[in-house]
């Protein structure tokens, strides 16, 4: 039948004008479409991969930064800490010191007391030394104005004198 | 979208019904549907628009280039061969109905001369191959003037871009690393047999011939899938079809069978689109010709009929477009296939 016989003419032109319609796009057109495409989803596919590693960084980002942020927390708490140590340390040093300093100055103040009430005994008993020996003196004076007087008192000086050579002896 | 694929087959189905009435005009008593029908889908050396009310027709003449047995090149308009029954032009008349190579040029002793006429087929094989050229060199030009990583492709570029993407992609998955040898043949290929397609179902000029449910056609498109296939395949494939591994016993039986698949391959090529679109085209010729068949019935009849085969046609129509792309993709993708299995590496 007529439709499942091919025609030569047809089949002959058929031949040449897809051959030269191939030849046409293969060189001038095609090559150009698909390159432009491809040149495209390449730089999509290579974008993807791009915006996958940048989320993945980010996330590394965050982890990276909750972790020194907990680290920094935790320096913070350790400085804290050994900042009221030290202040601790340096407060029962200072109270120490302190302590010891008083005591110092009070030891150093009651050996000056003491020096000075020393120094103020001998300077009293001295002075009462000379009192009474002025008043002894006076008294002496006016006392022996008279002989008589003067040879009693001579006597009971001698007697004294006498016993206090005696009582070695005793 | 939707309403505009409604308007289009519509309009497709209202121009094959136009058509198909006016073919009818002429021959107003009995419907010859198998004689309207293989009118459409065959070739012929005119292109026939209508004929007027009284019994003309118009019809575009076609040039006939002919070179008799005696080696004499005749070249003139069909308009010579096809006034009245049998005319006879240069000693060359179109065979009658019932003689071998019927429909067709025969020399005055009934033997057919070498025959490269610029038919129905061919001529819109040129219009749709120069409209092919165009539209791939104008979205070429597109992205030669256009950065594709900086712009999305506007118009025609962003109407061939998807097409485009998807044969190549095709191509990538079925041929492998050196794909980009073949994927320009594939790509013409596929464009190529859709826009056929799609012109065979335009019912007017310039689409309407049947050139891709045409077998020469399909034949030709097979070829080249064949001789793509068959010359750039690999040692290992030209190996296993000769000389395959298999039992010692085995090898005369295999190495037929092989070599058969490869005759069958495109043989299976042509007849599938071929028989796919002439048999779309054969359908929608079908259900127009109900209406004219239902003319005879009254007015009744023909009301309802008339109505179904609209509702029908559109229906046709709307999957005929399916099939079109169906039918490209199918022979693109087969052909890429094969192309992939001639390239095997082990």
């Amino acid at each position: 039948m007529n439709l499942i016989t091919p025609d030569g003419g047809l089949l002959f032109w058929m031949v040449v004008i897809f051959a030269i319609v191939f030849f046409l796009l293969a060189k001038f057109g095609f090559p150009i479409i698909t390159q432009a495409v491809e040149k495209r989803s390449d730089r999509i596919a290579d974008s993807l991969v791009k915006a996958d590693e940048v989320e993945k960084r980010v996330a590394q980002m965050d982890v990276e930064h909750s972790r020194m942020l907990e680290e920094t927390r935790k320096e913070q708490a350790k400085m804290l800490k050994e900042a009221s140590e030290a202040r601790d340390l340096i407060l029962e040093k200072a109270k120490a010191d302190a302590a010891e300093e008083t005591a110092r100055m009070i030891e150093h103040a009651r050996m000056q007391i003491e020096a000075d009430r020393r120094s103020a005994e001998a300077d009293m008993r001295r002075q009462v030394a000379m009192l009474s020996v002025e008043v002894a003196e006076k008294v002496l004076r006016k006392t022996l104005s008279s002989s008589s007087e003067q040879s009693a008192l001579i006597d009971r000086l001698v007697d004294e004198a006498a016993k206090t050579a005696e009582k070695p002896q005793s | 979208m939707k309403r505009l694929i409604v308007i289009l087959a519509a309009l497709l189905s209202f121009g094959t019904a136009f058509a198909a009435a006016q073919e009818e005009a002429a021959s107003p008593n009995d419907v010859n549907i198998s004689q309207v029908v293989f009118e459409h889908v065959g070739d012929s050396y005119e292109w026939h628009f209508f004929n007027t009310r009284d019994g003309r027709s118009v019809a575009m003449y076609l040039p006939v280039i002919v070179r008799t047995r005696d080696g004499q090149w005749h070249f003139f308009s069909s308009r010579h061969l096809l006034h009245g029954e049998g005319a006879e032009y240069q000693g060359l008349h179109i065979a009658a109905e019932g003689q071998p190579h019927a429909g067709k040029i025969v020399q005055a002793d009934g033997s057919r001369p070498l025959d490269i006429s610029i038919t129905k087929n061919v001529l819109s094989l040129l219009m749709s191959s120069i409209l092919l050229v165009v539209i791939v060199l104008l979205t070429a030009r597109w992205y030669r003037r256009h950065d594709s990583l900086k712009e999305a492709p506007k118009g025609l570029a962003a109407l061939m871009e998807p097409l485009v993407c998807m044969v190549n992609d095709m191509a990538k998955d079925n041929i492998g690393p050196d794909y980009r040898r073949y994927s320009p043949y594939l790509l013409t290929a596929f464009l190529f047999i859709l826009l056929n397609n799609f012109m065979g179902i335009i019912p007017v000029f310039p689409g309407g011939a049947n050139l891709t449910g045409n077998i020469a056609c399909t034949l030709v498109l097979a070829l080249f899938t064949f001789f793509t296939v068959n010359l750039t395949g690999t040692k290992h494939y030209y190996k296993e079809m000769i000389n395959p591994e298999v039992p010692v016993y085995l090898k005369p039986i295999m190495a037929p069978i092989e070599i058969f698949s490869a005759i069958v391959k495109p043989l299976s090529l042509t007849i599938r689109l071929f028989a796919n679109m002439l048999a779309g085209h054969i359908q929608i010729l079908c259900m127009v010709c109900i209406i004219f068949i239902m003319a005879k019935y009254g007015g009744m009849m023909l009301a309802g009929m008339g109505a179904v085969s609209v509702i029908f046609g559109i229906f046709l129509d709307v999957l005929e477009m399916l099939i079109s792309f169906i039918q490209a993709y199918i022979f693109t993708m087969l052909s890429s296939i094969y192309i992939g299995l001639a390239r095997v590496k082990e």
